[in-house]
């Protein structure tokens, strides 16, 4: 086979590839732009150009969202949901973040018995299906009087999250040399300050990459997010994407709902460009050994 | 003011026991080196001392109070580590500035502490760059000024010239020198493999074997009067020679040792007949591998060059007077 033709069919191959991820995304950014019954028409590039659905998903109590109700914070609507899975998964990240760089800390460094046993059982328990543990989670929740309130999904997706971010943090922390560890607790460095002066600014890739896909779970979750909200007050914004109404019950706003998940996905588009170095870094860096 | 004392010291990594029951004395102000081959437990002793591992049976005493439970920082210890340890996120001078911080030093004492170091050990020029931005030796120099900074009573060095190229690590290994000079206030513990460093640093070397103090004593005392087989062939380069059957029959051991330089070649029919099998020259002296149909040849030291055709048939002539003779037990035998 010539040269050319192996190039040729190599290329053809990623053309494949690329086509087949980003084509959902391409064609809810063309459908999000189009009105009225255009929306049903099939056409692979852009057709017509509106901004109306942009307009009808961010009204904010029936009205256009005016600047001055954001920074008075008198919003509804979408714009409210979207308010609450910021601060819910900027919260889940955190949280999450602070105990798993304690745990892994006493994972990787304190030797203490079941330490193996311990770090099996957290791997397995990230297997369970989200849907095996509602109904137990959602006992918890209402004997908490959490039901209906942000700090439910905060909590479950707090425990869903740490045996992901528990297990990559305990690896990295895994691999930093023990003689740094020693020669800050010679210094007269406490755990607490070894931590948060040696090893936090050493593990910075690793917890950007384990706060992002944190983030990215959290900003996506669905199940939870119906099951332990009940009015829209509350809700974060897939399931509110899911319950956005047309003009007549039987009909599905497609033109919304494509303007509302490009709305969702920016921020993390902008967080994943914001950090891209770290997490190539972060994803490397564990694996290999300098 | 720090002597440090060990009693009946053991250490046990679960059913493994490392150090078996240490007891010595290290003097105020001296340089002690802990040598031994790996895995004798010289590095698990000093990290007993600086207190980063616990001790499991027995007393550790700084200046007679007992410390088993003090931590590393209260001890007035600082140590060197083999890989050298510096914080890669920090500046030299941060590196070396972060223990003074966290004891709670003001900005100007640390100041002119750190530049009161990086002056000794020639780092001055390298305090605003990032670890990584240093060569192998700069690091441990570094790692060294980290050390000095925080004006320990007792300074511990984990092999620290092992990761340096030969050239370097003659040079590193003076410059620790000259500093135990300066610093002859600060009572000082070498951790080291290498006999030589043992040798040109010491002002006691303590020879460890499998958890246990072989030998104690100044080099000069080791190396004379070694007071097992095995100290006798860990110190001294070329390795002493040891024969045995009838050699050692006619001093009355059962193992005798004779150092390189100790043995002369001569004629055929005289001493012990062997067969140069190699001859190494390095300028000012040279060795002689002579075979005397025991299990390895005998190296016999001869100053300046000289040139023996391989298989030629000598005499080697022991001085009888610094033999060494040794019992059945390894240890020096009876007159």
């Amino acid at each position: 086979m010539p040269a050319s033709v192996k190039t040729g069919a190599f290329y053809l191959f990623i053309a494949a590839i690329v086509t087949f991820a980003v084509f959902p995304f391409y064609y809810a950014i063309i459908t999000s732009f189009k009105t009225g019954t255009a929306i049903f028409d099939i056409s692979y590039l852009p057709t017509s150009f509106g901004l109306e659905n942009y307009l009808s998903v961010l009204k904010s109590g029936g009205k256009a969202l005016t600047w001055d109700d954001v920074f008075h914070f008198n919003i509804s609507g979408f714009p409210l949901n979207f308010v609450n899975s910021v601060i819910i998964s900027t919260l889940v990240v955190c949280l999450a973040l602070l105990i798993a760089v304690t745990a892994s800390f006493a994972l990787s460094r304190v030797r203490f018995r079941g330490r193996g046993l311990l770090m099996m059982t957290i791997l397995s328990v990230s297997m369970f299906p989200q849907v095996a543990v509602l109904p137990g989670l959602f006992e918890i929740i209402r004997a908490l009087g959490l039901f209906n309130k942000m700090p439910a999904l905060i909590f479950s997706y707090t425990i869903f999250t740490l045996p992901f971010t528990v297990w990559v943090l305990t690896t990295f922390m895994r691999d930093l040399p023990v003689e740094i560890e020693e020669a800050a607790i010679v210094d007269g460095a406490s755990p607490w300050t070894i931590i948060t002066r040696i090893f936090l600014p050493l593990l910075w890739p690793a917890l950007v990459t384990t706060g992002l896909l944190a983030f990215i779970a959290a900003w996506n979750e669905f199940l939870y997010a119906l099951t332990f909200t009940l009015d829209n007050a509350h809700r974060t914004v897939p399931v509110a994407i899911s319950q956005l109404t047309g003009a007549s019950d039987h009909e599905i706003p497609w033109g919304p709902i494509m303007a509302a998940s490009v709305i969702v996905t920016l921020p993390l588009i902008v967080l994943v460009l914001i950090f891209q170095r770290k997490i190539i870094a972060g994803l490397t860096a564990g694996g290999v050994k300098g | 003011m720090s002597e440090i004392e060990l009693r009946n010291l053991r250490k046990s990594f679960g059913s493994v026991d490392v150090i078996k029951g240490v007891d010595m004395t290290i003097h105020h102000g001296e340089f002690m080196v802990f040598v031994g081959p790996s895995g004798c437990g010289k590095s698990t002793l000093l990290r007993l001392i600086a207190g980063l591992e616990d001790i499991t049976s027995g007393d550790m005493l700084f200046d007679g109070k007992v410390v088993n439970k003090v931590t590393p920082k209260d001890r007035g210890i600082a140590m060197v580590f083999q890989s050298y340890a510096l914080y890669p996120h920090m500046t030299v001078y941060e590196n070396m500035a972060f223990g003074m911080q966290l004891s709670g030093n003001g900005k100007d004492a640390i100041d002119k502490r750190i530049h009161e170091a990086s002056d000794m050990l020639q780092i001055t020029p390298y305090l605003k760059r990032l670890p990584k931005q240093l060569s192998g030796g700069q690091r441990q120099r570094v790692a060294i000024g980290r050390a000095i900074v925080r004006d320990p009573k007792v300074f511990l060095f984990d092999e620290p010239l092992s990761n340096l190229d030969a050239a370097l690590r003659v040079a590193t290994r003076l410059e620790i020198a000259r500093l135990h000079e300066r610093m002859h206030e600060t009572t000082m513990i070498y951790v080291t493999h290498d006999q030589v460093e043992a040798m040109t640093l010491a002002d006691r070397i303590c020879v460890l074997r499998d958890g246990l103090v072989e030998q104690i004593g100044t080099p000069l005392e080791l190396y004379e009067r070694p007071q097992s087989l095995f100290v006798a062939g860990f110190i001294g380069s070329p390795k002493m020679n040891f024969l045995d059957g009838k050699y050692a029959a006619d001093y009355r051991a059962t193992t005798i040792g004779v150092r390189a330089e100790h043995l002369e070649i001569g004629a055929p029919d005289k001493g012990w007949p062997g067969k140069v099998v190699h001859t190494e020259n390095l300028g000012a002296d040279s060795y002689v591998y002579a075979d005397l149909g025991t299990a390895e040849p005998v190296i016999v030291r001869q100053n300046g060059t000289t040139r023996f055709d391989n298989g030629k048939a000598v005499g080697i002539i022991p001085t009888a007077a610094l033999v060494h003779r040794f019992g059945p037990d390894g240890r020096p035998a009876a007159a």
